[in-house]
């Protein structure tokens, strides 16, 4: 069954001229934007205030309580996260991609619409269901077992709070990579099996979960990292409850006075072990190839669940009730109601909030400006950059493509908030004063969306074999007459959702904001956790839902191109 | 060598206009420059530059109230708000200035120790608006004209009516204390907010930090801005708040009666909020006139009666069914022992309740 990829088409030797300066060009791009910000960061976390080399840093960072209690935090959310999402993912995936459930393509919406959700403002929609005496959650649970007013079923400001809120909005990323790795195995495979007498249950565990589990690994390191590396819903769970993640304890080291050489040593660890996961991943990932790739084969055999269809069905509902609709009602019910904890009643409905932010609300506008400039900027750079890199890298079109490669995929390896950190250290002093202006926003975004745009349109240019371009160069164009001409239509939808997806990607970033922006530079994003901050929770849901709306129309936008759905969504916070 | 020059200039002007003016005001400070009344001069080069930045901890719905009232009397003139706890407003500025952005043309702030620093850095111009020439008392104004008290209030202790009987509500910090209370208490944090960094300083001065550290040991929710305890105790989220702004107090408690104040025994802190202008201030008239404007009785009884706070101007009117500000009893402030302690305050703090 198994092909190989490569063909002697791929491995032609480049004859185009200006190939090397372009990959100078971009590689020297890709240079700056990442190994300057990363310079600074080692430079600071190995030097003392007075700028002399030092090892204090780190001694203070895995000495003193007030660093390691966090970073064992962190790591017991991160681990118990990574569980939980695989836990869920992996069986909806598995129901969604390779069963009869009905309406699957609804609960693929809802799972993008997870994916899309703000982290951060789930957090607080999280905050108005399950807070212990406010929470409308407990609410219910008080009244319909008339337990007395100091008791409650669920209290978000905790460890396990907070693990639940950060598995509600990563799990998408186990739940894509399972149900894509599912789609794309072979039923023949399965059928073979079949044939040669394997049970139904022999052939899932010889040769459906071995196909799996290279993925499903590989997204329980993702979920690891997601959880390791969000700022916005530790620190709007974890604060409250009177602890630290990494970090928050990052961004505390950057409120006044300023610590910056602290902050530097404690985001090395969140660096180094991301780089670590991501090499395991890619170890993993690494080895899938013999199976999948290439060849013709069928649709995956549908497994009947026969009675089991509808409960199956709903047991995904209930799951998708947690990240989606108990969280999006909250937040109507608080941009309508006079008191974000009150039920909304036909008596009580009142449209002061929405007043509030549009007509009172002095910072809407910019930060709305900010963001949609901010938007559209990162995705239409990031897309052009990660463009030429896919090609170049794909096509093979210049020797030292895989640098270029290598250098697109490892921002994947630099959390938010420690790039955020080190573009501060970077371009607040002389050659480069950024800060301040909406430059060093659009270059932190530019690095975080670069990997997961770069992937993308990577895997699109794959798609397109060679032998079409090639067709057509034959027949006497030029490289970029057929660029033009075949490539770019075949290209366009992946494109235009790449875009989107960038754009989407900017609108929720906060963890990279949070350290870099001034009062002229702020985005939807930290304005919604300023407003957090003084407790200003009905301005938050009036943001917040309009936030989700443009969210959502980008992303049907993207969803009624034809051939592209929920799995090819790759996103970061 | 630009400020130099300019504080000379002003220093010239003020005391031309001192000789011309005497009639005035019968004890201007010496360093200070003479009063500045809002002239149709200052409207319009104000108006010529459209709009102002403030810089402010005040809660920010009444924040925007402020703003659309100053938008409403001098049309044209926007007032872009940016509203932060005092802490973090002191850090912007201060990271934006090391960053030569110069980004904020009027601060007003919950931690008076800031203007300290700030007028010492000579950061701010001295401008005296003609109200707090002519009406504020000596201890509400800078005596070099930096800066005036745009706001006063108290920090305090309340409950949630419908959680709590008036009869078993704390009276004093140390019923804070009692077990009754684990679990039910919020707090914000002196990090983030300047009311809340003034009152540690006096109450552990006053009642020291073993105070805190029983106080920990109840398991206190920790929010940070100072608004935010007193928001918390209306959605029902905790039944007592520690600390937290008296002037949300009383638009909540206005508003629908669900929260109830509770001045210590032991003395509420005094929380004090001047305002000022910075000599780089990119819109330097809209500043003027927004300072100005800030002080007048119009701005003042605007924020005392929508807002719930205090003024120090005579001409503003208390509002019915507040405890009179003379009937308080508040500890001492000091601003200047606030600004010597302030990151020993920090650090200590988050040791004492871990975040």
């Amino acid at each position: 069954m198994s092909v190989l990829t490569s063909t002697a088409a791929e491995r032609r030797p480049a004859r185009i001229d200006f190939s090397r300066p372009i990959l100078y060009g971009f590689a020297a791009i890709l240079i700056v934007l990442i190994v300057l910000p990363l310079s600074w960061l080692l430079l600071y976390s190995v030097t003392d205030r007075a700028g002399s080399l030092t090892v204090e840093n780190f001694i203070r960072l895995f000495s003193e309580s007030a660093f390691l209690d966090p970073l064992i935090t962190t790591f017991i959310i991160a681990t118990s996260s990574s569980f939980l999402c695989c836990a869920v993912a992996a069986p909806m995936g598995w129901l969604v991609a390779r069963t009869d459930l009905p309406m699957s393509h609804v609960i693929r919406a809802l799972v993008t619409a997870s994916f899309v959700t703000p982290p951060f403002l789930g957090a607080i929609a999280w905050e108005l269901l399950a807070a212990p005496n406010s929470g409308l959650l407990n609410k219910i649970y008080r009244v319909v077992t008339g337990a007395p007013q100091d008791e409650h079923l669920f209290n978000i400001y905790s460890l396990t709070g907070i693990i639940f809120v950060i598995s509600c909005y990563t799990f998408p990323y186990v739940f894509v990579l399972v149900a894509n790795a599912l789609d794309r195995t072979p039923g023949e495979l399965e059928d073979a099996s079949s044939i040669l007498g394997g049970k139904r249950w022999y052939t899932a565990r010889r040769i459906t979960i071995p196909l799996v589990l290279p993925a499903l690994i590989a997204g329980a390191l993702i979920a690891f990292l997601q959880a390791m590396t969000l700022f916005g819903s530790p620190a709007i769970l974890a604060l409250p409850a009177g602890f630290h993640t990494m970090t928050t304890k990052i961004w505390s080291l950057f409120q006044y006075p300023p610590k910056p050489e602290l902050a530097a040593a404690a985001s090395l660890p969140l660096l180094v072990l991301t780089i670590i996961l991501l090499r395991a991943e890619h170890m993993i990932l690494g080895r899938r190839g013999y199976s999948v790739v290439g060849g013709k084969y069928g649709t995956p055999r549908l497994i009947p669940l026969g009675r089991g269809r509808w409960p199956a069905f709903a047991l995904c509902i209930l799951v998708l009730l947690n990240p989606v609709f108990l969280p999006y009602a909250a937040l109507l019910n608080a941009a309508f109601a006079p008191v974000a904890s009150h039920f909304l009643t036909f008596s009580t409905f009142t449209l002061h909030n929405i007043e509030f932010v549009l007509f009172e609300l002095s910072a809407t506008k910019l930060a709305l400006r900010n963001t949609v400039i901010l938007g559209t900027a990162t995705a239409t750079i990031g897309l052009l950059i990660a463009l030429v890199i896919a090609y170049v890298t794909a096509r093979k079109a210049v020797t030292g493509h895989r640098l270029l490669g290598f250098l697109a995929t490892a921002p994947v390896a630099i959390p938010g908030i420690v790039l955020g950190v080190g573009l501060f250290l970077s371009y607040t002093r002389p050659p480069f004063v950024l800060y301040g202006t909406l430059w060093i926003l659009l270059i932190a975004f530019l690095t975080i969306s670069l990997p997961s745009a770069y992937q993308q349109l990577q895997a699109a240019f794959r798609n397109i074999h060679p032998e079409l371009e090639d067709a057509s160069r034959i027949l006497g164009a030029t490289r970029l007459q057929s660029l033009r001409q075949i490539t770019a239509p075949l290209l366009r939808t992946s494109v235009i959702a790449t875009w989107c997806f960038i754009f989407v990607g900017v609108m929720r970033e906060l963890s990279a904001a949070i350290i870099l922006f001034t009062s002229e530079t702020k985005v939807i994003s930290v304005l919604i956790y300023d407003l957090n901050e003084s407790g200003d929770l009905g301005a938050i849901s009036v943001i917040g839902i309009a936030m989700l709306l443009i969210t959502f129309a980008v992303v049907i936008m993207v969803n009624r191109i034809p051939g592209f759905g929920v799995t090819s969504v790759r996103l970061r916070t | 060598m630009r400020k130099i020059t300019l504080s000379r200039r002003d220093v010239l002007k003020g005391t031309s206009a001192l000789a011309a003016g005497a009639a005035f005001s019968t004890h201007v400070m010496a360093a200070a420059p003479p009063a500045s009344a809002i002239t149709p001069a200052l409207v319009e080069a104000a108006q010529k530059e459209g709009k102002v930045i403030w810089y402010t901890s005040v809660d920010l719905p009444l924040a925007e109230k402020v703003a659309k009232a100053f938008e409403a009397k001098f049309p044209g003139i926007a007032v872009r708000v940016e509203r932060t706890g005092a802490e973090r407003v002191f850090q912007r500025i201060g990271q934006e200035y090391a960053s030569n952005i110069h980004a904020v043309d009027v601060a007003n702030s919950s931690d008076a120790a800031h203007f300290i620093v700030w007028k010492k850095e000579g950061l701010l111009l001295p401008y005296v608006p003609e109200d707090v020439a002519q009406f504020y008392p000596a201890e509400h104004k800078d005596p070099d004209g930096h800066f005036a008290s745009f706001r006063v209030w108290v920090c305090i202790i309340a409950y949630n009516t419908n959680l709590v009987k008036a009869a078993d509500a704390p009276k004093s910090f140390a019923d804070l204390l009692d077990p009754k209370w684990m679990g039910k208490i919020v707090k914000a944090h002196p990090s983030y907010s300047g009311t809340i960094m003034t009152a540690t300083y006096q109450m552990q001065r006053d009642l020291g930090w073993g105070y805190f550290e029983k106080l920990a040991l109840q398991k206190i929710m920790q929010v940070q801005s100072s608004a935010d305890p007193p928001k918390r105790l209306a959605l029902g989220e905790r039944s007592v708040m520690a600390d937290g702004n008296e002037y949300n107090i009383f638009q909540i408690k206005e508003k629908d009666g669900s929260v109830e104040p509770v001045y210590a025994t032991e003395g509420s802190p005094l929380i004090v909020g001047p305002t000022g202008m910075f000599k780089a201030a990119p819109n330097p008239n809209a500043a003027k006139l927004f300072c100005n404007y800030s002080f007048t009785p119009e701005c003042q009884q605007l924020i005392v009666d929508v807002g719930g706070l205090r003024s120090m101007h005579p001409r503003t009117k208390e509002k019915a069914g507040r405890k009179p500000w003379k009937d308080i009893k508040t500890m001492k402030d000091d601003p200047v022992a606030v600004e010597k302690m302030s990151e020993e305050i920090k650090t200590r703090y988050s040791k004492i309740f871990r975040v």
